[in-house]
């Protein structure tokens, strides 16, 4: 598996980061009906240790994990998909995978199809977090006691 | 010494089949599901993914059912369950200057760039009870207040501006690999980051205590608040089979720098030193408790006194923090103990006949 690092191809690395994200029962909505493959890795539930830096900039430090579930698969063209996604459905990790792999053969319809709703959604849903967060935006004023003059 | 018992079975059975009844409650209310209570008692299940040291926002709301709400009933399983997980590795440190906030504040600065945000607390809340909750438990009627944010803004960390003109102590990156107790028992002395793993870790009650110690004298440190916030950050990892690092979710967590009294010399110019919270969900009352502990913790490496006081014991605080160890060892001595205590019982009955002996004789 060990192969020396590769330039980050930068739309398959935020589609992967999309699909990982991405709330399960969507991705099923998006991807109904799974095209024919081959199973690489069978979807698998684990954990990834989350690390944060003491200080927020400083030396790394184990947080605690988080659930993940990866898969792997080959399309009948030979090309791979690799899918890690958040939490424990193997049915998001599979598809994930599926979407990476169409992805690399079918970039403008699996971007239509799939990636481009995913996006919206996203943006939308921070959108509404990051708008309600400024209603909350507080300006404080210290006063000035009278016997300071 | 410890002897085995046997027996009890069909007991212990009933034992557990009238908790499954009782957890159920009267079959005439709606039975409370698992999506509920991750929805609707966010916090409990925060706290259970923070001190179960797994974030996963569904089996903390699970485990929270089967516990019928004793939390740290619910931590036990949700530690138990994670040792049944492979790991697949370690992230990249999560960037929290990145973070996308919800709640951002500091007590230092009024006017901190990126602003102040509230987000939903329960800070300048009257603590009255809300009898409409009990009524019928709908949202308010008034609509939420819209703020512009068309964009959300980067919100960078309050203590880089004390940093740039050196008047704290620097966080410098450093790429140690940190030492991981769930891996390797923990050794004492604990380096910052192992004690900052248990921490994180620790009991929220626990921490609490030996914060409001150090805020009540014993090794007071004079904690601000510099920043606290709370947000999703993404979680990056490398992935060896596509050589680059991906995101594999986003987490939500809270983030407490506090900024306390200050270190120097005849030769350092007097500067402002740091303690460290960082929780998984959202947990402020534990991030806070931590930083001020981490700040406790941290005397020998800025030079202080050690004053005897319980904050500064690294083996008093990392020996203890730890909930499930503390309740496994406490709870244990209500299961059957009867050799052990037949054993003391002759000695105080053999001391008692010698004692009596001793009396007759002087007599």
């Amino acid at each position: 598996m060990s192969r020396p690092e590769t330039t980050p191809d930068p739309i398959r690395k935020e589609t992967l980061g999309l699909l990982a994200r991405a709330p399960s029962g969507r991705l099923a909505q998006l991807l109904p009906e799974l095209p024919e493959h081959d199973l690489l890795r069978a979807p698998e539930i684990g954990t990834v240790m989350v690390r944060g830096r003491a200080g927020g900039t400083g030396a790394p430090f184990n947080l605690g994990e988080k659930t993940v579930t990866r898969a792997s698969v080959r399309l009948p063209s030979g090309m791979v998909g690799h899918g890690y996604v958040q939490g424990r459905d193997k049915g998001h990790a599979l598809r994930a995978a599926l979407i990476d792999a169409m992805a690399q053969q079918d970039a403008e319809g699996v971007e239509e199809r799939i990636l481009a709703p995913l996006r919206d959604e996203e943006v939308a849903r921070r959108k509404a977090i990051a708008t309600q967060a400024a209603a909350t935006r507080v300006e404080f004023f210290t006063l000035v006691r009278g016997e300071d003059e | 010494m410890y002897v085995a018992v046997k027996g009890g079975e069909r007991a212990i059975d009933a034992a557990h089949a009238w908790l499954d009844r009782s957890r159920r409650g009267p079959v005439d209310q709606p039975v409370l599901d698992t999506a509920q209570i991750r929805d609707q008692m966010g916090l409990a299940v925060t706290r259970v993914m923070a001190e179960g040291s797994l974030y996963d926002p569904d089996l903390a709301a699970l485990a929270i059912k089967q516990a019928c709400g004793d939390l740290i009933e619910a931590i036990f399983l949700i530690r138990a369950y994670r040792t049944t997980l492979p790991r697949f590795g370690a992230s990249i440190p999560i960037d929290t200057a990145a973070m996308r906030v919800k709640r951002r504040v500091s007590a230092t600065f009024k006017d901190a760039p990126g602003g102040q945000i509230l987000g939903p607390t329960f800070d300048y809340t009257h603590r009255l009870l809300d009898f409409r909750l009990m009524a019928d438990g709908e949202l308010p009627t008034e609509p939420l207040a819209e703020g512009d944010e068309t964009e959300p803004a980067a919100t960078p960390h309050v203590l880089s501006f004390l940093n740039r003109d050196g008047l704290i102590e620097d966080a410098a990156p450093d790429e140690t690999p940190p030492a991981d107790l769930t891996r390797e028992p923990m050794e004492l002395p604990a380096d910052r980051a192992l004690r900052l793993q248990a921490l994180a870790r620790g009991d929220e009650g626990f921490l609490l205590g030996l914060a409001y110690s150090t805020q009540r004298g014993y090794a007071r440190n004079h904690a601000f608040v510099g920043e606290l916030r709370i947000g999703m950050v993404a979680v990056e990892m490398d992935i060896p089979e596509l050589g680059f690092a991906i995101e594999i979710g986003e987490i939500e967590v809270t983030e407490c720098e506090t900024v306390n009294q200050f270190k120097g010399s005849r030769s350092e110019p007097a500067q402002f030193t740091r303690g460290y919270g960082l929780t998984f969900g959202q947990t402020e009352r534990k991030a806070l408790a931590m930083a001020l502990v981490d700040r406790a913790l941290r005397w020998e490496e800025l030079g202080e006194e050690d004053q005897g006081a319980p904050a500064q014991d690294q083996e008093f605080v990392l020996s203890h923090c730890d909930n499930i160890q503390a309740t496994g060892f406490l709870e244990h001595i209500k299961l059957p103990h009867y050799v052990d205590f037949q054993a003391e019982l002759e000695l105080v009955r053999r001391l008692r006949a010698g004692l009596s002996d001793h009396e007759e004789d002087a007599a």
